[in-house]
């Protein structure tokens, strides 16, 4: 097209704004080429991989590095984080979690279990995971976040309800665990996910606030049966040994008595038949010497003394004996 | 214009291939309609058979619908039913589905959420007739025979603590109930029903009340037992110590007296032996104990009376020779 002759003369002080039609037709041409340059390689980053479809069918995996591919949208990818790995929480949430499913939107409901006794337990747990097919993982099932969330509280659902209370707070707990992963590992294989769970663990599991009071008597009555039966093992302890300790004592008291005894009876017998040699030799003065010589040794000793005559035996019944001594008096003949 | 006719032609011909060529990702299935008439078997729909990239139609006449190939999930409400043991309870289930038949489900229900819907109305419907057909236990438990492991020490307390009521269906079967039901009936919109499952299960509230002071009562009992067994041991360790502090005692006093017994036995044959072998050791004996017998129980606080007749004091009255000292 032959532009109008005035346009041909510049106007005076104007540069010529014309574009060559050169370079209409090249202009687009050269975008179209920057496009395909820009659109023609792609990287992956070290923890993951790409996914490439070619007219959305898919083609290869592409592991980190640099990449070309068919450009202007022939072939599209998709980066899936292999490498990382991911975790859910079921009951509670951690704050500022990257994963969008990470924490569930009813946390109470999800901690709210029936037991397999027909109890009732607040069970709090972790999923940790990681992508191990991402073909699958794109392809097979749409959203397998939320599918995995869902199918591991089933899963949870399922093993706490053949459980009874007991197993699901205290002894069962590494049990549940495991048969929890096993059986969902199952799962996940048997509708080809892409997903490898790789460790289930229970975080907090508690009775129901209501009657955790209870839960805590019995552990407080267990305390409290220990402490009694401690208390009557130790006063059993204070009391035995020292009247076993006693009884000795009482027992040697008692030989040393039996030593005693004899020994003093031996003495006794033999100074007794000294005595008894001297005394044969003459019976009456010795007899009246010891007589003498004991009273000389007791009447100084004996409090009031009273000589009555024969005659006056009477007078004794009259006699006022209290004031004499305190006890009783010892009458002699 | 050569060039011309070249450009337009180049043009028309992009515009053609651009409005047939059509591509088919790895998750849609694809059918053509022809003015709004499906044309043709569904493209990328057997899912063992994979149809994925790029595929061609008749430009301009001919429409490309997409559908999703991927396995889908459905998430209905949960739903509030008594169970047939009349308890109040809450089930929450999701199940897995697929489009099997795409023009079928884009003909009866043309989108998704028309379907989810209609899964929630079937599934949910049978959910609620097979909870209320079951006692409780059987939506809870799957296991038939599973052996329970049992705290001991609680056991003692309570036979019946650590014991799962017997089931006779289970959840799986039920849930494979509720799948089969079910999936005859969404089978006419073209869905296929992969499973279903129960993901919660919850007591409403006036149960739940009814459960916290059942397990409240229980525990309670436990703790009472423990109690009283504290109680009751400690009251047999203190009964031993009774018995043994008394056997102790009563073994020592025992053991004292037989020594002391033999001793005495020994020190009265010592004696008798010495004081009986003369009449005359006999008699003085006699006399030397009285003496001793006066020595040691008279004493300061002793009012004693004598007559003058004694042999003391014979002499106060009479003097002459002094009668043989005797007493008696």
């Amino acid at each position: 097209m032959k532009p109008p002759i005035f346009h041909d003369i510049p106007a005076p002080g104007f540069p010529n704004l014309r574009i060559p039609a050169k370079l209409i037709l090249l202009a687009p041409l050269a975008l179209l080429l920057l496009i395909t340059l820009f659109s023609g390689y792609f990287t992956v980053n070290p923890e993951s991989v790409a996914v490439v479809q070619r007219f959305g069918k898919f083609k290869y995996i592409a592991e980190p590095g640099l990449h070309f591919k068919l450009p202007l949208g022939i072939d599209s990818t998709t980066t899936i984080p292999i490498k990382r790995q991911l975790q859910l929480e079921f009951g509670f949430g951690t704050p500022n979690a990257t994963n969008p499913y990470q924490v569930g939107t009813e946390p109470q409901l999800e901690r709210d279990m029936v037991t397999g006794d027909l109890n009732a337990a607040e069970v709090e747990w972790i999923l940790q995971y990681s992508i191990s097919d991402p073909q699958q993982y794109l392809f097979h099932v749409r959203n397998p976040g939320p599918t995995l969330r869902d199918l591991t509280e089933s899963v949870m659902c399922e093993i706490i309800g053949d459980r009874t209370i007991d197993e699901v707070l205290t002894i069962g707990r590494a049990e549940i665990e495991k048969d929890c992963l096993e059986k969902l590992k199952t799962l996940l294989e048997r509708f080809n996910m892409g997903i490898a769970a790789q460790q289930l663990q229970l975080n907090n599991v508690h009775p129901p606030g209501p009657v955790q009071r209870s839960f805590d008597e019995v552990n407080r009555a267990q305390q409290e049966r220990e402490t009694l039966i401690n208390e009557a093992n130790g006063e059993y302890n204070r009391i035995i040994p020292k009247a076993k300790g006693l009884a000795a004592q009482r027992v040697s008291s008692a030989e040393g008595f039996a030593v005693q005894r004899v020994n003093e009876a031996e003495g006794d017998v033999t100074r007794f038949k000294q005595l008894l040699i001297q005394y044969d030799k003459a019976p009456a003065i010795t007899k009246q010497r010891l007589y003498l010589e004991t009273m000389n040794e007791v009447l100084p000793k004996i409090g009031p003394k009273i000589i009555l005559d024969e005659d006056a035996k009477q007078f004794l019944p009259l006699m006022n004996l209290q004031p004499a001594a305190a006890s009783a008096p010892t009458p002699t003949r | 214009m050569n060039a011309r006719t070249l450009l337009v032609a180049i043009v028309v011909l992009l515009i053609v291939i651009f409005s047939s060529a059509y591509t088919v990702s790895e998750i849609e299935q694809v059918f053509i309609t022809q003015f709004g008439r499906p044309v043709g078997d569904p493209i990328n729909a057997n899912p063992a058979h994979n149809e994925a990239g790029l595929h061609f139609k008749v430009p301009f006449i001919q429409q490309v619908n997409r559908i999703e190939k991927r396995i889908l999930e459905w998430n209905g409400p949960a739903v509030d039913i008594p169970t047939s043991d009349k308890l109040y309870i809450s089930v929450d289930s999701f199940a897995r589905w697929r489009i099997a038949d795409p023009i079928v489900y884009y003909k009866g229900l043309h989108d998704e959420a028309s379907a989810l819907s209609r899964l929630n109305n079937i599934i949910g419907g049978e959910t609620k007739n097979f909870i209320a057909a079951h006692n409780l236990i059987e939506v809870v438990r799957s296991q038939k025979n599973r052996k329970t492991v049992r705290d001991e020490t609680l056991v003692d307390a309570n036979s019946t603590i650590g014991v799962l009521p017997p089931i006779e269906f289970g959840r799986s079967k039920l849930e494979q109930d509720i799948l089969a039901a079910s999936q005859p009936k969404v089978a006419p919109w073209g869905i296929e029903l992969l499973d279903v499952r129960f993901k919660r299960i919850n007591y409403k509230a006036g149960v739940i009340e009814k459960i916290y002071s059942r397990m409240a009562s229980e525990r309670q009992q436990i703790a009472e037992r423990f109690r009283s067994e504290g109680a009751g041991e400690a009251a047999k360790i203190l009964g031993k110590k009774d018995r043994d502090l008394l056997e102790i005692q009563s073994g020592a006093y025992r053991k004292e007296q037989e020594i002391k017994g033999k001793a005495d036995a020994e020190a009265t044959g010592i004696y008798a032996q010495a004081y009986n072998s003369s009449p005359s050791a006999a008699d003085f004996y006699q006399f030397v104990k009285t003496l001793e017998t006066y020595q040691k129980s008279l004493a300061k606080d002793t009012t004693l009376i004598l007559t003058s007749d004694s042999d003391l004091f014979r002499l106060f009255k009479h003097m002459g020779t002094p009668a043989k000292p005797e007493s008696k």
